[in-house]
C-alpha cells in the first residue's frame, strides 16, 4: 500500500510539470507588458525596460520556465504584480476559507444526493424516482451562479434572513453566512451525486450476492447498508471526489457572487488585472489541490474494494497462488 | 388435500411476468409435494420454469415484474404467500434456505467469507454472543472442507468450487429443513461438480435436510434424487420415484429427453434429439403444451390440457395418451 502510494505521488510529477508549462506559455501569449502593469502608464521607456530585465522578460520563454520552475521548487511562487506581496503567502491565505466553502458544500451535496439517490433506486420509475430525476437534471444543467443570484434575492433581499457578501465573523455569523454560497455550489454537486449514486445502486440491486442476501432472511434496512451500498460506493466516492477536486481549487463563480474571500475569487481578480505570478500560482495549487483529492480517491478504493487492495499487496497475491482449489 | 407427512406442499402455484411485451406464463397451476429428508429433482430446459418455482417458495420472485397469481405453499403447516414479509424472513436461510447457480457472482465481493456466514447465523439467532456466532460460522466452513483460518479472506481469493462450498455452508448454516439448490454445479467445471454434489448430499443427509435439486442434467438426478419432476412450459407434466421415470418414462417428453441421452453401453447410431422449440411464454398454446413438438399429437391434445394421471402411488403425468391407457385398463 505503500509502495502505492508512493508511485501515485511520483505520477504527479509529470502532471504539474504539463500543467504548469501550459499555463506558463499561455500566459506569455497573452497581450499586455507586465512592466508597464507594475509601472503604469506613466512609466518613462527606460524605467520600463529596467523592470524588463528585473523580471527577467529579456530572456527566452525556456529560460524564464527553467527559472521559474526551480524556483517552484523551494516553493517561491514569486511576488505579485499587484501588491509584491508573495504569490504563495496570499494563496495560503485564501485557502482556509475556500475549503470552509468546499467542505460545507460537499457536505450538503452528500446528504441530500445519496438518500434520495438510494431512494430513488430503490423505488426505480415510482413517481418518486421521475421527480427526484427531474429535479437532478435541473440540478445538473441550472448555471450555478444564476441559482446563486436567485438565492441570494430571496433569502437576503426578499427575506433578508441571511447575509448575501462576505464571510462572518464568529462561529455563528460564519454559519450564517455560509448557508447561501454552500448551498450554490451544494446543489449542483449533489445533483450529480444523485444521478450517480442512483446508477451505481441500480447496477447492484440486479446483482446475483444481492438474491443471496435476501435467501438468508436479512432485513431490507441491512440488504441495502451492508451488500448495496458498500458495492455501489466506488462510482459515487469517484463522482463526489471529482466534485470537491473541483471546489477546493476554488469556485470562481460562487465566490464571486458572494464575494467570498477564497482562492476563486483571487484568480478572478488576478486575470482581471493581468497578475501573471498570481494567475500561475493560482492555477499549480488548484492542479495539486485536483491532484492531491484524486490521490485520496484511489487510496479510498483500496479500503472500499479489497480485489484493488490484493492488487497492491504482494502478501495476498501469494497467498492465493499457494492455496488453488 | 394436505398430507401430514409433507414438510413442503405446492397447490396450484401460477406464477406470471408482467412486461410491457405481455404477460409471461412463467408457472402454471404448478402442485408438488415434498417429505422430510428426500431429494427431488426437478428437471426441464432453461425457460421451463424451474427457477420461478424455486424463487416462489421463498417469495423471492423479482416484482414487478413477477407477480403471484394463485396457489399457495404449504411449508410446515403455514402458507407461506400469506405470510408478513417479517415472518417469511425468519423462514429464509433458517428454515428454508436456497443456493443460487453461479457461485462467482453469488457472494458479496467487499465482505468476508466469515462475514457472510456469520450475517445469517446472527440474523436467525439474535440472542447469541459474538464468539459465539463467529464460532458457529468457523465451524460450518470447516464442514464444507475450508480451514475456519480462510474466514477472514474474500471471495475473490477462492476458487469457483470453493465458493460454492461458502454458499453451501451459508445455506446450511441454521440447519434448514429444505434446502433449495438451483443448478448448484452447472457453473463449475466436471470434475468439482461431482465433489460439490457429494457434499451437498453428504451433508444433506447428515442434517436430515430435504433437498429441490435443480438441474437439466439427468445424470445427476440419477445419482442424487430419490424422486423426479420433469417441467416443460410451466408445468409438471411427469413425476414419479427414479424407476419410474427412467424405467417406465410415459410423457412423450420424458421420453424424448431420455433418448437425448448419449449411452455408453448401447449400440446407437443417433441420438434423437425433441425436434421444435419450448412454445412462447407469452402465448402458450390452450391444449398441452407440449402438443406442437410432439409426436403422437391428436386433435383432443390441442383442445385442453390434460389433468395429472396417476399411473400408480407414486407416478404422475399429464397426457392424454397415459389418461386414455389407464381408463382402458
Amino acid at each position: 500500500m505503500g509502495k502505492y502510494i508512493i508511485r501515485r505521488l511520483i505520477m504527479m510529477i509529470p502532471v504539474l510539470l504539463g500543467v504548469t508549462f501550459i499555463v506558463f506559455f499561455i500566459m506569455s501569449l497573452t497581450p499586455g507588458d507586465p512592466a508597464a502593469i507594475i509601472l503604469g502608464d506613466q512609466a518613462s521607456a527606460e524605467a520600463l525596460e529596467m523592470k524588463r530585465i528585473e523580471l527577467g522578460l529579456d530572456k527566452p520563454l525556456l529560460v524564464r520556465y527553467a527559472t521559474y520552475m526551480g524556483n517552484l521548487f523551494q516553493g517561491d511562487l514569486g511576488l505579485s504584480y499587484r501588491n509584491q506581496i508573495p504569490v504563495a503567502s496570499q494563496v495560503w491565505d485564501k485557502f482556509p476559507n475556500t475549503a470552509i466553502l468546499a467542505i460545507s458544500g460537499i457536505l450538503v451535496a452528500l446528504i441530500i444526493g445519496i438518500p434520495i439517490g438510494i431512494l430513488s433506486a430503490k423505488k426505480q420509475y415510482t413517481v418518486m424516482d421521475n421527480t427526484s430525476m427531474v429535479f437532478s437534471l435541473v440540478g445538473v444543467s441550472m448555471p450555478n451562479f444564476w441559482l446563486g443570484l436567485l438565492l441570494s434575492l430571496l433569502f437576503a433581499l426578499k427575506l433578508g434572513w441571511l447575509p448575501s457578501q462576505g464571510m462572518g465573523r464568529g462561529f455563528i455569523g460564519l454559519l450564517r453566512s455560509l448557508v447561501l454560497p454552500a448551498l450554490t455550489l451544494g446543489t449542483g454537486a449533489a445533483a450529480t451525486v444523485v444521478r450517480m449514486t442512483r446508477s451505481s445502486m441500480l447496477e447492484v440491486i440486479r446483482q446475483d450476492y444481492i438474491s443471496t442476501a435476501r435467501a438468508k432472511g436479512i432485513t431490507e434496512k441491512q440488504i441495502t447498508k451492508k451488500h448495496m451500498l458498500k458495492n455501489a460506493l466506488i462510482p459515487i466516492v469517484t463522482a463526489v471526489g471529482l466534485q470537491f477536486g473541483l471546489l477546493l481549487g476554488g469556485a470562481m463563480l460562487t465566490e464571486t457572487i458572494f464575494s467570498w474571500p477564497g482562492l476563486g475569487r483571487l484568480m478572478v481578480d488576478s486575470i482581471t488585472s493581468k497578475d501573471i505570478p498570481m494567475v500561475l500560482g493560482s492555477v499549480i495549487f488548484m492542479a495539486v489541490m485536483f491532484s492531491f483529492v484524486n490521490l485520496l480517491v484511489d487510496i479510498l478504493y483500496a479500503f472500499l474494494d479489497p480485489r484493488i487492495k490484493s492488487q497492491y499487496s504482494k502478501k495476498v497475491v501469494r497467498r492465493r497462488r499457494g492455496v488453488v482449489v | 388435500m394436505q398430507n401430514p407427512d409433507d414438510i413442503l406442499s405446492i397447490e396450484d402455484l401460477t406464477i406470471h411476468y408482467e412486461t410491457d411485451e405481455g404477460s409471461v406464463h412463467a408457472l402454471n397451476e404448478v402442485s408438488l409435494a415434498m417429505k422430510r429428508g428426500e431429494t427431488l429433482g426437478l428437471v426441464g430446459e432453461t425457460g421451463a420454469g424451474k427457477t420461478t418455482l424455486a424463487r416462489g417458495i421463498l417469495r423471492l420472485v423479482p416484482s414487478p415484474p413477477g407477480v403471484i397469481k394463485q396457489g399457495s405453499v404449504f411449508f410446515e403447516g403455514q402458507d407461506l404467500l400469506s405470510l408478513s414479509e417479517s415472518k417469511m424472513r425468519s423462514i429464509r436461510g433458517s428454515r428454508i434456505s436456497m443456493i443460487f447457480q453461479d457461485p462467482m457472482t453469488s457472494l458479496n465481493p467487499v465482505m468476508t467469507v466469515g462475514e457472510q456466514i456469520q450475517e445469517v447465523v446472527e440474523a436467525h439467532n439474535r440472542d447469541l454472543r459474538q464468539d459465539e456466532i463467529i464460532r458457529q460460522a468457523n465451524a460450518m466452513l470447516e464442514m464444507v472442507g475450508i480451514p475456519a483460518e480462510r474466514s477472514h479472506e474474500y471471495p475473490h481469493q477462492f476458487s469457483g468450487g470453493m465458493k460454492q462450498r461458502v454458499i453451501i455452508a451459508i445455506a446450511l448454516a441454521c440447519n434448514p429443513v429444505l434446502l433449495i439448490a438451483d443448478e448448484p454445479t452447472t457453473a463449475l467445471d466436471v470434475t468439482i461438480q461431482a465433489q460439490v454434489l457429494d457434499m451437498i448430499t453428504a451433508l444433506k443427509k447428515r442434517l436430515n435436510t430435504a433437498m429441490l435439486l435443480i438441474t437439466h442434467d439427468l445424470g445427476v438426478v440419477a445419482q442424487n434424487c430419490d424422486r423426479v419432476a420433469i417441467m416443460y412450459a410451466g408445468q409438471i407434466i411427469e413425476l414419479g420415484n427414479l424407476d419410474d421415470i427412467f424405467k417406465r418414462p410415459t410423457h412423450p417428453y420424458t421420453r424424448g429427453l431420455l433418448g437425448s441421452i448419449p449411452s455408453l453401453t448401447k449400440d446407437v447410431k443417433r441420438l434423437s434429439p425433441i425436434k421444435g422449440l419450448m412454445p412462447d411464454p407469452t402465448d402458450l398454446p390452450p391444449g398441452c403444451k407440449f402438443a406442437p413438438r410432439c409426436r403422437f399429437v391428436t386433435e383432443a391434445c390441442e383442445r385442453a390440457m390434460p389433468e395429472p394421471t396417476h399411473l400408480s402411488e407414486t407416478h404422475q403425468v399429464r397426457c392424454i395418451l397415459a389418461e386414455a391407457e389407464v381408463r382402458n385398463g
